[in-house]
């Protein structure tokens, strides 16, 4: 990773919050470099059948747009606003408190006012006044209306992939108004007149005909798994079975593919495995289903049922009971908040019962998807795992709340629970920055990208700094989380911010810890670090 | 600043209005036709706007969730921040509305020491409270005017509401504690330069309004008296259906009248309108239950999908070589 190209650490982190002398209406977008993510290409609309492929940059003054692109857009809102009660009320309802303002990671770490949550929502509010509300048809500008030009478009494009839709704002917000389902509206919007980001479509365009994100077709995904198993034979000298594909298999096993494809994320697959291994779980891989994340998400409501109808369609060809999730971010949004909605009912399904520990997972009953931290912190639970905690000595932790599973799910309790019983040494962050209140890693909803570093670092910072203050305290030096974005992201912004915190997931922290039957003595942990 | 200068002008005007409708012998106009429309406007807009929010569906099932959702018995659960069910709904909705839970969460942000440190801002919250409980209260005991005999409640309220007995006539808590608030959200605006950045016109002609209300009212009260009997007479007149032209009654009194009802009609078109938004605002009235139960999308609709059999038929041969089992040989 290369920071060549944007300024140092000490540089970036001197930010003005002072808004600038021009009205916010009359201040027009800068696509400098480092702050915005490269356009999606053609082959991937094209793939997906998404409309006005074509070669374009951002940067470019001519954006290639069709000739009706307003009418397009406007269609597209009004038939929004008539499809998503949560869109027509957050455009009404906002009084502009600024309690969301400096909520925002991205706010925080650019100052750039269009980056507060109320701001980047007025963006498109003031072009739902001027078409949508009398007063803003009457009055325009002194009722907060403008009208819509290339040139609003632009500003849509470069702050609506400025939001990671973490949904902090929306934890301060007194109506509850979610920044995520604006910038959910303005990209499926800009969607509709080809104006989206390739990092977003081209793992959008690779999971539909590959089955995940990083186009890894089914050999390959296979022989990385096996890598992973001689990996494990190396450290622990236990071969584990690596089953894929397989009918009959009790519980199908999705996981997003960060997780089998690069570093740090295979630590936590091999954890995975390892832990199937131990508890003689009857569990299946698949190929066709081999993406938990949904960059869908990021895209459009259609696109994310498109890319999750194949979890439930892959369970119900391989015959499997009930399906098991790896750790993941955004993909737990889509599982707990969207799943069973739009591809359920999965009634060819049984509500989820561990096998090993006979609990029934009543809260995934509907949509039979339970979390793997639900199901392994229950295995902990009724004493099911031996566990060497001393193993992780050499690590000292703190925990990463990931966005959608704390603010879309819930789920603070499994994952510390899990390292409780496996790590001596747990520090947690600040409250502020923690659970609810937890702070992006700066570049998830598809932001993740090279060409976006400065703005990725930006966001990140107010997470980076966090972790700073514990490594002073504490001499932390591994952040833990349960989301593969943050494993790879977080990895850039700890390289930046904080060199020298290293980046894990909580099922690589178990992995470290559990004592496998048969097992040699271990004396490194899975990275090959002496314990 | 110009938004604020608009909003100034508008409401001196709306100030001015009633004294040059009675130079011009349309006193009426006020006392006798404008609360009818005003009132007509406001239910019928306040109507018109929720139904509109309702009749867009909510497709997904998306609370925000502020504390650890239900999971595993053993693992203890925030039954109101992360409610799974309906009474845990409601709790958490009587918390927003009442007490404004969520900006009671507020802070603010500086970079001390090249990092960022965040501080306590209760302010918002506690004169927002203070804000809104007054007026409610403002507004109930004003209902004295509109019913005989007075209910015993009402003069209950307004007792309690001038429990310390400071000055003649009593001053009203929650007239003193209205100036607070008002004033507090007023400076804030214009003050702090990030939200006078996203300010506009309609935020401050609403508090300005509001403020225009308040004062009359206390002015009034305090330094100008108007024939309280003269208005009760003109308010049962409008409640009956059979409004009078009250005589004689302090000029003050119809600006107070002309701000009210302008506050009215406006409300439903403006943001005012976040007083029956909040009700309906789906990443808080929701359960966080959408795995253990159902969540029908009512537009939900097919989608082209890449079937199983479109996948192997692409990579079957990969997947033999491989070793790894295929439905079609």
């Amino acid at each position: 990773m290369s920071f060549a190209k944007i300024p140092k650490p000490d540089q970036l982190i001197k930010i003005r919050y002072a808004p600038p002398e021009t009205a916010w209406m009359n201040t027009p977008v800068d696509f400098r470099p480092g702050t915005w993510s490269y356009s999606g290409a053609a082959k991937n609309l094209t793939y997906l059948d998404l409309p006005n492929p074509r070669a374009w940059q951002p940067a470019d003054e001519d954006w290639k747009l069709p000739d009706n692109w307003q009418a397009i857009i406007l269609n597209g809102m009004k038939e929004r606003l008539e499809k998503h009660r949560s869109f027509r009320l957050f455009m009404d309802v906002c009084v502009r408190c600024g309690a969301c303002a400096d909520k925002c990671h991205f706010y925080i770490g650019s100052g750039d006012p269009k980056n507060m949550p109320v701001l980047r929502a007025e963006l498109l509010r003031s072009v739902y006044r001027r078409y949508f509300t009398t007063s803003g048809k009457v009055f325009g500008k002194l009722a907060g209306a403008r009208d819509l030009t290339v040139d609003v478009l632009k500003e849509w494009f470069y702050y609506f992939y400025q939001c990671t839709e973490c949904r902090r704002c929306s934890v301060f917000c007194p109506f509850g108004i979610d920044q995520a389902e604006i910038t959910m509206m303005g990209r499926e919007l800009l969607n509709l007149v080809g104006c989206n980001i390739n990092w977003v479509i081209e793992p959008a365009a690779n999971c539909f005909r590959t089955g995940n994100h990083l186009g890894i077709q089914p050999g390959g995904i296979k022989d990385m798994l096996e890598f992973m198993a001689d990996d494990i034979e190396d450290r622990t000298g236990i071969r584990v079975n690596v089953p894929i594909n397989k009918k009959g298999a009790d519980i199908l096993f999705v996981t997003p593919s960060g997780d089998y494809f690069a570093d740090p994320g295979t630590f936590t697959c091999m954890g995975y495995l390892m832990l199937f291994h131990e508890i003689g779980l009857n569990y299946t891989f698949s190929t066709y289903a081999s993406e938990g994340g949904n960059f869908g998400l990021f895209t459009s409501a259609e696109m994310v049922k498109r890319l999750n109808a194949k979890i439930y369609a892959e369970a119900k060809r391989l015959g499997v009971k009930w399906i098991l999730g790896g750790e993941c971010g955004h993909m737990w949004r889509v599982i707990h908040q969207y799943m069973d909605t739009m591809n359920g009912p999965a009634d060819f399904l049984q509500e989820p019962i561990s096998p090993i520990t006979g609990t029934r997972f009543e809260n995934a009953r509907a949509t039979k998807m339970v979390h793997i931290t639900e199901f392994t912190a229950d295995l902990i639970r009724n004493g099911k795992l031996k566990l060497d905690p001393q193993r992780n000595d050499h690590i000292r932790l703190t925990f990463h709340d990931s966005c959608n599973p704390a603010r879309a799910m819930g789920l603070f309790e499994e994952p510390r629970y899990i390292i409780q019983k496996t790590c001596n040494h747990f520090f947690e962050m600040a409250e502020d920055t923690i659970r609810e209140k937890t702070l992006c890693c700066g570049a998830g909803a598809g932001l993740g990208n090279d060409e976006n570093m400065e703005m990725r670092m930006r966001g990140g910072m107010p997470r980076a700094m966090a972790v700073k203050k514990v490594v002073e305290k504490h001499d932390v030096n591994r952040l833990g989380c349960i989301c593969a974005i943050d494993r790879a992201t977080l990895t850039s912004l700890m390289d930046y911010w904080v060199p020298g915190v290293t980046v894990m997931g909580v099922h690589e922290l178990l992995a470290n810890a559990l004592v496998m039957t048969g097992e040699k003595e271990r004396t490194t942990d899975l990275r090959g670090d002496n314990i | 600043m110009k938004n604020i200068s608009i909003s100034l002008i508008a409401v001196l005007i709306l100030a001015a209005l009633p004294t040059g409708l009675s130079t011009l012998g349309l006193s009426g106009l006020i006392t006798n036709i404008l609360p009818y429309v005003a009132i007509a406007v406001f239910l019928i807009g306040f109507v018109f706007r929720i139904l509109l929010w309702a009749k867009s569906p909510v497709p997904f099932r998306i609370p925000t969730t502020c504390g650890q959702g239900k999971s595993l018995p053993w693992i203890k659960s925030n039954p109101v921040e992360s409610p799974a069910g309906y009474w845990g709904v409601i709790a958490r909705m009587a918390q927003e509305i009442f007490l404004f839970r969520s900006l009671f969460r507020n802070t603010d942000v500086a970079i001390v020491d090249g990092r960022p440190v965040y501080g306590s801002a209760k302010w918002l919250w506690f004169c927002g409270l203070l804000f809104h409980w007054s007026l409610l209260i403002i507004v109930l005991r004003h209902l004295r005017f509109f019913v005989e005999p007075i209910a015993p409640w009402i003069g209950a309220l307004s007792a309690l509401d001038g429990f310390f007995e400071i000055g003649i006539p009593t001053l009203y808590l929650s007239d003193a504690a209205i100036l607070v608030g008002l004033t507090f959200l007023f400076l804030r605006r214009v003050v702090v330069p990030q939200v006078r950045y996203i300010s506009l016109f309609t935020d401050y002609f609403s508090l300005l309004l509001i403020a225009g209300v308040v004062s009359t009212g206390l002015l009034m009260r305090h330094f100008s008296p108007a024939d309280l009997n003269a208005v009760k007479t003109m308010a049962m007149g409008w409640v009956t259906f059979s409004p009078v032209v009250p005589q004689g009654i302090n000029p003050v009194f119809y600006i107070h009248l002309c701000f009210v009802f302008v506050l009215l009609a406006w409300f439903p078109a403006s943001k005012l309108m976040h007083a029956g938004g909040v009700f309906l605002s789906p990443t808080r009235n929701l359960a966080n239950d959408s795995r253990m139960r159902r969540h029908i999308n009512p537009w939900n609709a097919p989608v082209k999908v890449h079937t199983y059999e479109e996948y192997e038929d692409e990579f079957r041969d990969k997947m033999k070589a491989s070793g790894l089992p295929v439905e079609k040989e």
